[in-house]
């Protein structure tokens, strides 16, 4: 194989996840309505589900430190929104029950770039709730674009 | 440039599971790079031992989608280090949500010559006198194959139960090849530590997994076909950098007695973002 078949192959993978990226984005606004508006989706039996870490006064810390590990790189500190994903202090995200985030984060929103955290073993996922849970809504946090770019 | 441009992006825990043949069905996250390396140590009835590598480039295009580039060689004792081609990887996750049992459609492209050794899959009549030949002389058998596999995976309270089933075409003329793997694992623990920790015990996954040849379209079955059966650990640590071990046993006499495999990969968030940035002449 040659060289110059290799330098080619890694030009076009590198080409397409720039071109990937460099599709133009619908506005903000209108991205995360429609991210949170997936809240909305979820089945009745998961909506009433309750979280069976809400009397483990260690829940919340525990979901501290999961959330700075996979979820603030997109999410920001603190949850109040980032540049890939939307802010989770919210009132949409806040006033949902702890069963929908459940089912949310269980099944990501695939076309919509949130991942699927299956792969989190579910006390861990419950763990992350009661920490979003824990931080209640941020009055400017639907609109917050403070870190932006 | 590129790498340059990764200098400034931010890291992410992987949640990796131990498999080094099985796939499960979780993907790489959207815009993440990780950049992955592994050995195959290899014992050798009536030949050198031998030690093939190999680096992968794995990147989440969407959240349904993961390509990957590989690049291969091997050193046969005795004999030489040689550089042995490449594969080109994508992993297409089919439905929305998660299901019982959840699909994952595998496509792969391969360029490489007959003395590649890294064996990340068992097919058709794959037996261990394969890799006796010298290098000189397995380095001009040519290798262009398509792959496809099917991917079938659950996740259930911690456990990871994955079915994959392989058939490979060699694009000179060569009959379909099939095989499969099969893996389950399961974390350490399953409740997250209050605590930042390396050594907790939910970064550690421990897992099993089982592979092999099933022939092909002439000569479907388990006859002049190998198998392995490999228990294996993976520590994915807070700082983005995961590493595996997987002892791999031989199940008969046309397989390998011992393989030994080993890896570290680092996963870096923000790639796709760095190079869109770099498309679009823009700097943070």
């Amino acid at each position: 194989m040659k060289l110059g078949t290799l330098a080619g192959i890694s030009a076009l993978l590198f080409a397409g996840v720039g071109v990937l990226g460099a599709i133009p984005a619908k506005t903000e606004t209108t991205e995360q309505e429609s991210v949170y508006a997936e809240l909305a989706k979820a089945p009745e039996k998961y909506r009433n589900k309750p979280n069976p870490l809400a009397n483990d006064r260690n829940a919340a810390a525990a979901g501290r430190v999961l959330f700075e590990e996979h979820c603030e790189d997109c999410h920001g500190e603190q949850a109040a929104g980032g540049k890939k994903a939307p802010s989770l202090r919210a009132k949409e995200v806040q006033e949902a029950t702890p069963g929908t985030l459940f089912w949310i984060l269980t099944n990501g929103v695939v076309r919509k770039k949130m991942p699927v955290w299956s792969k989190l073993p579910e006390p861990q996922r419950w763990q992350l709730i009661s920490y979003i849970k824990s931080l209640g809504p941020l009055e400017t946090a639907g609109t917050k674009s403070g870190d932006r770019p | 440039m590129v790498f340059l441009a990764l200098g400034s992006s931010g890291v992410t825990k992987a949640q990796e599971n131990p498999y080094f043949v099985a796939y499960d069905h979780n993907l790489e996250e959207p815009g993440n790079l990780e950049v992955e390396y592994f050995s195959t140590f290899g014992t050798q009835r009536n030949g050198p031992n031998f030690h093939g590598f190999w680096t992968e480039f794995e990147v989440g295009a969407t959240a349904w989608w993961t390509t990957e580039f590989y690049l291969d060689g091997q050193t046969t004792f005795g004999d030489s280090t040689v550089f042995t081609g490449f594969r080109w990887e994508n992993r297409v996750r089919p439905l929305k949500n998660e299901h019982w049992i959840n699909p994952v459609l595998y496509m792969e492209f391969e360029d490489i010559n007959g003395a590649d050794k890294i064996i990340k899959e068992v097919e058709g009549h794959d037996v261990e006198s394969d890799f006796l030949a010298p290098n000189a002389e397995a380095r001009r058998e040519k290798n262009r194959e398509m792959e496809l596999k099917l991917i079938l995976s659950s996740n259930y309270k911690g456990w990871n139960f994955t079915e994959n089933t392989l058939a490979v075409k060699n694009l000179d003329n060569s009959p379909w090849e099939f095989g499969y793997a099969l893996g389950v694992s399961r974390p350490l623990a399953l409740k997250g530590s209050a605590q930042k920790c390396n050594f907790c015990l939910q970064h550690f996954i421990a897992g099993v997994e089982m592979y092999g040849g099933l022939g092909d379209r002439y000569s479907f079955g388990l006859h002049d076909t190998s198998h392995y059966l490999a228990p294996g650990l993976a520590w994915n640590l807070p700082s983005g950098w995961t590493f595996r071990v997987e002892p791999t046993f031989g199940l008969n006499d046309n397989s390998h007695q011992f393989l030994l495999r080993w890896g570290a990969s680092y996963e870096i968030s923000g790639f796709g973002q760095k190079v869109a940035q770099l498309f679009k002449g823009k700097h943070e």
